[in-house]
């Protein structure tokens, strides 16, 4: 199952900070994390990286993206 | 496109967009600005809030190109990579309170992060002591984060003049600006207010200014250029992609202050500084928290309004009323130490932050 954070308008670094969050809770799996800006595009892939998750893939949705992270 | 994009978002890029901050502000020195005030964006937000008439401190009153260009140039980029969104509503009247304390404590240190840096770099000493504060403020501000601190999502506007405000305002002012020059020796324009002495007089060509303000506002929305956030990712996250530009911007301008003539190290008798400590570090401790708080430095909270970002801008209001305030009832400081006021407008903005902090939550 894809655990899914919706990070969408808040201000950073309160997407990492969600993003990070679930990244401990379930240790791997699958997560999609819904942002709004570009900036935090960028900031949750480099986190989710740094993590040791890959960045599966970015979709743009509405106004936002759609970041699906893996860890297996 | 797609690489240039994609540039500014590596290492390699925020370190360019830092060595070009840090080589261009000294050389806006060298042009006219005031010393080791290159760039500074409390600084030059208090001098178009005297260029307006907000405050009268005969000395600091400017409509500085550097700040308009930011806006406008973080707009320009923005739009050119669909990148401007506009957005507001996340708690619009806290942010405006974060500001004005912002500023504040700011004047109280006499900088904003930027110019701490600058100062360091030009040799002052004192600046250890906001530097010190500054990232006190910041670990302040994490802890609430922390703890669950938000100031509530922010809602995409379908309506494009939510976005639009604030750099059309700012092109307003530049537009005024070239209409209402200061005439000869007199310190009032048509309506613009100008200083004869002081830092407000001391200024590098409008046209220079405004094209390296142009220039940074587009190089700063592309690499999301944040001194707070340098700070708060390696506290919070021991993730130094943000450090590396402000240390790149450190070097570049001492490399380049060296080389020009500008780097004069000590403690006494350095130029807009005073060397009462105690408040040059608590000064800078209520301006990072507060920038903490609100998600951005100075100077992204005018690139994020460039973005469109309405709370950015309702935050660079509330800067530039809060030097208003600060220079009214003096809380500002100058070279011979804190103002009257200074002291315990810094601990109430110490106070009320906290308050914010304790208080704004996610859940």
């Amino acid at each position: 199952m894809t655990e899914i954070v919706d990070a969408r308008g808040l201000s950073c670094p309160e997407p990492v900070l969600l993003t990070l969050e679930a990244i401990k809770r379930f240790g791997k799996g699958e997560i999609e994390i819904l942002v709004d800006t570009d900036t935090s595009k960028e900031n949750v892939s480099r986190a989710a990286s740094s993590m040791g998750w890959q960045i599966e893939n970015v979709i743009e949705e509405g106004s936002g993206y759609r970041i699906r992270i893996k860890r297996d | 496109m797609e690489g240039f994009k994609n540039f500014f978002g590596t290492k390699g890029g925020i370190i360019f967009v830092g060595l070009i901050i840090g080589i261009l502000a000294p050389i806006l020195q060298k042009l006219g600005n005031p010393t080791n005030m290159g760039i500074c964006v409390a600084c030059m937000e208090r001098d178009i809030a005297g260029a307006l008439g907000f405050h009268r401190a005969a000395v600091v009153q400017y409509m500085r190109p550097e700040i308009l260009g930011f806006v406008i140039g973080a707009f320009l980029s923005a739009l050119a990579f669909k990148e401007f969104r506009p957005r507001g509503g996340s708690a619009p009247f806290i942010r405006f309170i974060l500001g004005v304390f912002a500023m504040i404590g700011a004047l109280v240190f006499l900088g904003c992060p930027w110019r701490t840096i600058l100062r360091l770099a030009g040799g002052d000493g004192n600046a250890i002591f906001g530097l010190l504060g500054l990232i006190f403020g910041i670990w302040v501000g994490t802890r609430f984060l922390k703890a669950g601190y938000s100031l509530g999502r922010t809602q995409v506007s379908t309506s494009k003049a939510v976005g639009l405000g604030f750099p059309l305002l700012m092109l307003g002012l530049l537009i005024l600006l070239l209409i209402d020059p200061q005439p000869e020796g007199e310190a009032r324009g048509m309506l613009l207010f100008y200083s004869l002495k002081g830092p407000g007089a001391q200024h590098a060509p409008l046209f220079i200014s405004l094209a390296a303000g142009l220039l940074i506002g587009v190089l700063a929305q592309r690499s999301r250029f944040c001194t707070m956030g340098a700070f708060r990712d390696i506290i919070l996250f021991r993730q130094g992609h943000l450090f590396l530009g402000i240390a790149a911007l450190f070097i570049a301008a001492i490399i380049t202050n060296l080389i020009i003539g500008q780097f004069n190290p000590g403690f006494e008798k350095q130029p807009i500084a005073h060397t009462m400590q105690l408040w040059n570090f608590l000064g800078m401790t209520l301006a990072g928290l507060a920038f903490t708080l609100a998600g951005g430095c100075p100077g992204r909270q005018l690139f994020m309004s460039g973005e469109g970002d309405g709370d950015a801008a309702v935050f660079a209001t509330g800067m530039i009323v809060g030097a208003a305030i600060a220079h009214n009832f003096g809380l500002a400081s100058s070279p011979a130490g804190i103002g009257p006021n200074g002291a315990v407008a810094t601990v109430i903005g110490l106070i009320v932050c906290l308050i914010i902090g304790l208080t704004m939550r996610r859940r």
